[in-house]
């Protein structure tokens, strides 16, 4: 079924929360909302689940039109939800939560298979550890066939060792039932790897939908670049495509078709190239490094003012106050944002 | 979710309320013709209510702060069944204990029979302020013993470093703190002393609750009603107080543990141990001596089964009645005043309330010495209890689960019946079993409103008293004790179940 959502308002009270929303979602693509707490995704998922009433604007759900005037409850929008903490039903055994309502028990027995809870049927909710009561929660809103599924940070209540897993296991349960699914998140790493789009929000507002690579690469504006990845900004001139700056020129674009000479180019840490100078050489020195296991992250100060990170090989290992020669090695085009 | 308002259950609730509030209604309406209100006599009563009052705290401070120090910080063996057995008399009735020392002390009485050691009689303001102190001093213990586990240990231990003795540090560091939890102990203890009638009573001490029930029997309605407004002020100034009373939510922390020798811990138990025989061995021993002595003679079953009758009616009356008035109080402001309504019946002592009642009973004819009027006085004094237990329950439902059941493709109703109301059920008998419990116990208003020849345990207890058969109050004194420790049980299993419980032994 497809979702389209058109200038959607939502307010507590006098207080708005969500302000001029607008996306499409189709097929079985997943949309990832990613932005930090209290940025309005919970928000939007209850409003579109019919949890929480809307004030303007209209959500398309197939041929089904709601807005504010006309509420349709969240009985009748087949709509299958994951809540935060799951929110099973204590008083009733897995099987009888996943079946909640099903006169027919082939999709119970279905998704009670395919994801491993067959052992688990006559348990109660209490008895479940994390992961399960996570898959008990997804096979419940699957087995309801629902023709659109919202997850509500699915893994927040998850130990970090299991995130990785679940978070497959989630993605191919949603490919396999084939509807199109809203994920919140506040992880930008879950967003990017799991996401078929990702929305950024900021502040009730969405600042970018689009598929991963395009929102981390060709970020619409600073928050999104920096909310996505670790982003230094370097100033510079731009023309006919290339960035010119003190760490060297590079092939560049503006951000949103935006028009300006006198630029800020946003550098992400793999993008540099970092080598030891001599005490009098160099664009900077170095103010800290974090060994990562693999690499390592260096924060240099520059001698124009500002400061860049910049990640390395684990095996160069250099003090603070090192002197370092700073060169931009991108390929791909960088982005670039009018000077503020 | 559309909001809807008024919400489903405020016309109902609201009803509620207003009938909640028609007692006190009636009392003023009745007290029009009454005579001076500041007689000498008048006066009379009102000092020995306060003083009796005053006693009663004094005692139960001095009984329950102690004693909560020694359960919540002393590592003793047995520290669960101490706390048990010291809680217990909470459960029992004062008018069990008051009836028991009247009969076993003084000259004649069940003491010197048996032993032949004569001892003082026990009456008037020292019987009845001594027996309140012992079945009061729980409040106590266990509001101040609350307070004393939230505290972090660091603060005394700090204390001691610097070189105070732990009874100094006790006193100078831990107790200041936990001023706010004496405080609401005892000014429960202050609303017990007011609203019993049983102990006065039986000890022929003139309080409130006293007077007005002579002046009811003298078929003086509008004296009662005057006295019982004067009383109902009184408790309205304490509950007032006990509004007041915040008590300070600090980080908790790891609890201060004492290790005490082997010989203080049989001091200790030698100190305590007084308490618990006085409070709960000596009204067993005398009901026992009694039922050896003179069996169960002139006792019926229908006794029993009175009570237990009018008890279950009242239960599933006030249950019914709660679960729309708990679902008002967590829907909106309005709905929680309701709430507050009818936790006015709770506030208004028995005597009162079946002075009231009585009232209303020769108003309408229709009601008057019916098992209706004695249901609706126990429904409006015990209904706060079984809207505590529905409300408490429903408050931890995550409200997710009823969001969960809707995108399932359950309706409002639908989501109620599957899944708030069985969460709820818990909640639902636990009320209704406490509710049952409290009216298998009451004396004052089923005195004054049981039907001609509708005889109950408690109103049973109370002719053998007024007619002297002591031996007779074996059989319902004990059935009465067997409830009260059904009853114990209920609260403590309550508590556990609750998980923020202030009997939970909180062993580490």
């Amino acid at each position: 079924m497809k979702l389209e959502v058109r200038d959607l308002g939502v307010s507590y009270g006098a207080t708005p929360v969500v302000r001029d929303l607008n996306f499409t979602l189709d097929g079985d693509d997943i949309l990832m909302l990613v932005g930090p707490t209290g940025c309005g995704k919970t928000t939007i998922l209850q409003a579109v689940a019919g949890l929480v009433p809307i004030e303007c604007g209209q959500i398309q759900l197939g041929d089904r039109r709601i807005g504010a005037a006309d509420h349709v409850p969240p009985e009748k929008r087949h709509i299958g939800m994951v809540f935060q903490d799951f929110a099973l039903f204590p008083h009733l055994s897995v099987a009888q939560n996943i079946g909640f309502r099903l006169s027919n028990q082939a999709p119970v027995n279905h998704w009670l298979n395919r994801l491993g809870l067959e052992p688990l049927r006559e348990a109660r909710p209490e008895r479940l550890s994390g992961g399960q009561k996570q898959r008990v929660a997804l096979a419940r809103a699957l087995a309801h066939e629902p023709s659109l599924m919202l997850l509500d940070e699915p893994l927040s209540s998850l130990d970090a060792s299991l995130k990785d897993v679940v978070r497959w296991e989630i993605r191919d349960a949603l490919k396999e039932a084939g509807v199109p699914a809203i994920w919140v998140t506040h992880d930008q790493a879950e967003a990017l790897s799991v996401g078929d789009q990702v929305g950024v929000l900021n502040a009730g507002r969405l600042q970018q939908v689009a598929p991963p690579e395009h929102c981390f690469g060709r970020p619409a504006n600073r928050f999104v670049a920096g909310f996505l990845g670790e982003a230094s900004f370097v100033p510079g001139q731009f023309g006919g495509g290339v960035a010119k700056t003190a760490l060297g020129s590079a092939p560049a674009m503006m951000a949103d078709s935006d028009v300006a000479t006198e630029v800020d180019l946003l550098v992400r840490p793999d993008d540099l190239e970092l080598t030891q100078a001599s005490a009098s050489q160099g664009q900077g020195e170095i103010s800290w490094s974090r060994y990562e296991g693999g690499t390592r992250l260096y924060r240099v100060a520059l001698d124009e003012g500002g400061s860049v990170r910049v990640r390395v090989n684990h095996e160069q290992s250099l003090p603070p106050g090192q002197r370092v020669v700073l060169r931009i090695n991108a390929t791909e085009p960088l982005t670039a944002f009018p000077r503020a | 979710m559309r909001v809807r308002w008024p919400p489903p259950s405020y016309p109902l609730a609201g009803l509620i309320a207003l009938v909640a509030v028609l007692p006190v209604v009636v009392l003023v309406t009745l007290v029009g013709d009454a005579p001076d209100p500041f007689s000498p006599y008048n006066l009379k009563v009102l000092l020995n209510t306060v003083v009796l009052m005053a006693l009663t705290v004094l005692g139960s401070v001095l009984i329950g702060v102690p004693l909560a120090l020694l359960t919540a910080y002393v590592e003793v063996p047995w520290r669960r069944v101490w706390l048990v057995a010291l809680a217990a008399p909470l459960a029992l009735p004062s008018y069990i204990g008051a009836f028991t020392f009247y009969a076993a002390f003084g000259p004649g009485g069940e003491i010197e029979t048996l032993t032949g050691l004569s001892t003082p009689s026990l009456d008037g303001m020292f019987g009845a302020a001594l027996v309140m102190a012992l079945y009061t001093y729980p409040f106590v213990l266990l509001t101040t013993r609350a307070s004393l586990c939230s505290l972090d240990a660091s603060q005394v231990n700090a204390a001691r470093t610097l070189g105070l003795s732990l009874p100094m540090s006790l006193w100078r560091v831990v107790l200041p703190r936990v001023r706010n939890g004496i405080a609401a102990g005892a000014l429960l203890a202050a609303m017990y002393a007011l609203s019993d009638f049983g102990t006065p009573a039986i000890m022929r001490l003139d309080t409130f609750t006293r007077v007005i029930f002579v002046e009811y029997n003298a078929f003086g309605l509008s004296q009662a009603a005057m006295l019982s407004l004067q009383l109902l002020s009184i408790v309205g100034l304490v509950l007032y107080l006990e509004s007041r009373v915040k008590t300070p939510h600090e980080l908790p922390g790891r609890s201060l543990s004492i290790w005490p020798s082997r010989r203080q811990s049989v001091a200790l138990f030698a100190a305590v141990a007084p308490i618990v025989l006085l409070a709960i061995a000596l009204p067993l021993a005398v009901f026992g001596i009694w039922l050896w002595r003179d069996g169960a003679e002139g006792f019926e079953l229908a006794y029993a089964w009175n009570s237990a009758y009018a008890a279950l009616l009242a239960a599933l009356v006030a249950v019914v009645l709660a679960v729309p008035v708990a679902h008002a109080a967590m829907s909106g402001r309005a709905g929680r005043l309701m709430e507050r309504l009818t936790y006015l019946g709770f506030g208004v002592p028995g005597i009162v309330m079946g002075t009231a009642l009585v009232y209303l009973g020769l108003k309408l004819p229709l009601l008057y010495q019916t098992l209706a009027l004695l249901v609706l006085a126990y429904v409006l004094r015990f209904l706060p209890l079984a809207v505590g237990a529905v409300r408490s329950t429903s408050e931890r439902i995550d409200p997710k689960l009823v969001n969960a059941a809707r995108t399932l493709g359950a309706s409002r109703g639908e989501a109620f019946r599957r899944i708030t109301l069985p969460l709820t059920l818990r909640g639902i008998v636990a009320g209704g079993a406490l509710v049952f419990l409290e009216v298998m116990r009451e004396l004052p208003a089923t005195l004054l409103l049981g039907p001609t020849g509708y005889e109950t345990l408690a109103t049973y207890l109370w002719r053998v008293y007024e007619a002297g058969y002591f031996g007779r109050a074996a059989v319902p004194g004990l059935l009465l004790i067997l409830i009260s420790a059904l009853g114990l049980v209920l609260m403590l299993s309550g508590e556990a179940r609750g998980g923020r419980s202030v009997l939970e032994d909180n062993r580490r």
